[in-house]
């Protein structure tokens, strides 16, 4: 019973392995990257313009207006960290209907990897944002008995970030892989069509958690100065 | 019993019991924040795209611990390692 697919390896060379997971994540970067360097080759700023270029803007304006409502009032310095998260999860549960596809984020290695993307990200926005000794002294905010437990929940929600993604994917994946041996035709079917609605819902989720932990690592608090009284 | 026996008892007790009760906790706090989310919705329906994205975030939370639970009884069942050391004991010999 194959757990992830870490375990398909194509090619072996000493101790470097090429598994599915490697081959199937550069497979969605290049398609992802090549894609839209296609579709933005020309861009029309006018009424009449290609489906694939409306479909882009659509998406983009989509994620942009999410991380505004947030409470992230700059979007476009996020834009690509957070845009970036959700289409690779996305675009990595969609293309499952694809027979012989395996999700690459059903391996704890590519969910720990984006979880670590995230936990680098945080304090290196927060610090952006705020300046390094005003960031670090946030860590002991409301008290300073809180800076253990701040310490931790920082590493706690980087892991659950990361298992929430592996458990979910590789549920859905093997709970398809069981199904086949029992009942061949209905249930794997209706099972995928749930796999496409969690991947979508979990590739949601990573993004804006993200957008909630660095909303939190950059919120300012310093009280703003009273506005002057205008007669 | 030998200790091959009582890991496998052990462990496929086990595996049974965390999916059990993994799904029993999450499915009541879901459906209790289901609730509450309706109940809210029904009172201020132009607030309903806020109330539908924090509704899914908590979702979404909720559900991590199920899939913990999952993920133990995985490991237990697919990838113990006691009994994989135990199955090596007997190959050794």
């Amino acid at each position: 019973m194959r757990l992830s697919p870490d375990e398909i390896i194509f090619w072996q060379y000493g101790f470097l392995k090429l598994n599915a997971t490697i081959a199937y994540t550069w497979g969605l970067m290049l398609v992802m990257a090549i894609g839209s360097k296609i579709i933005t080759r020309k861009l029309s700023t006018d009424l009449t313009r290609s489906h694939w270029q409306n479909l882009l803007e659509i998406v983009v304006t989509g994620i942009e207006k999410q991380i505004e409502e947030i409470g992230l009032s700059q979007p476009r310095k996020y834009l690509d960290f957070l845009g970036t998260l959700f289409l690779f999860v996305a675009v990595a549960s969609l293309c499952t209907v694809i027979p012989g596809y395996e999700p690459p984020t059903g391996s704890l290695s590519t969910t720990v990897a984006l979880a670590l993307c995230v936990f680098v990200a945080v304090p290196f926005f927060g610090i952006q944002e705020q300046g390094l000794g005003d960031y670090l002294k946030s860590y002991m905010k409301p008290t300073v008995m809180m800076l253990p437990f701040n310490i931790i929940s920082e590493f706690s929600r980087t892991l659950a970030l990361a298992v929430r993604l592996f458990g979910n994917m590789m549920s859905g994946a093997m709970i398809i892989a069981i199904l086949i041996t029992i009942t061949p035709f209905l249930f794997p079917i209706v099972m995928t069509m749930l796999g496409l609605l969690t991947g979508m819902v979990q590739a949601y989720i990573f993004s804006i958690l993200a957008a909630v932990y660095i909303a939190a690592a950059i919120r300012v608090r310093k009280p703003k100065p009273e506005p002057e009284a205008t007669q | 019993m030998d200790s091959m026996t009582i890991i496998a008892v052990a462990s496929i007790i086990i595996a049974g019991i965390t999916t059990g009760f993994g799904t029993m906790g999450p499915a009541l706090a879901e459906g209790k924040a289901v609730a509450t989310a309706l109940t809210s919705l029904a009172q201020q329906p132009d607030a309903s795209a806020t109330i539908t994205r924090t509704l899914f975030v908590g979702l979404a939370m909720i559900e991590s611990t199920a899939i913990y639970c999952f993920v133990v009884s995985m490991i237990l069942i697919f990838a113990n390692p006691f009994w994989n050391y135990a199955i090596a004991q007997v190959v050794g010999k």
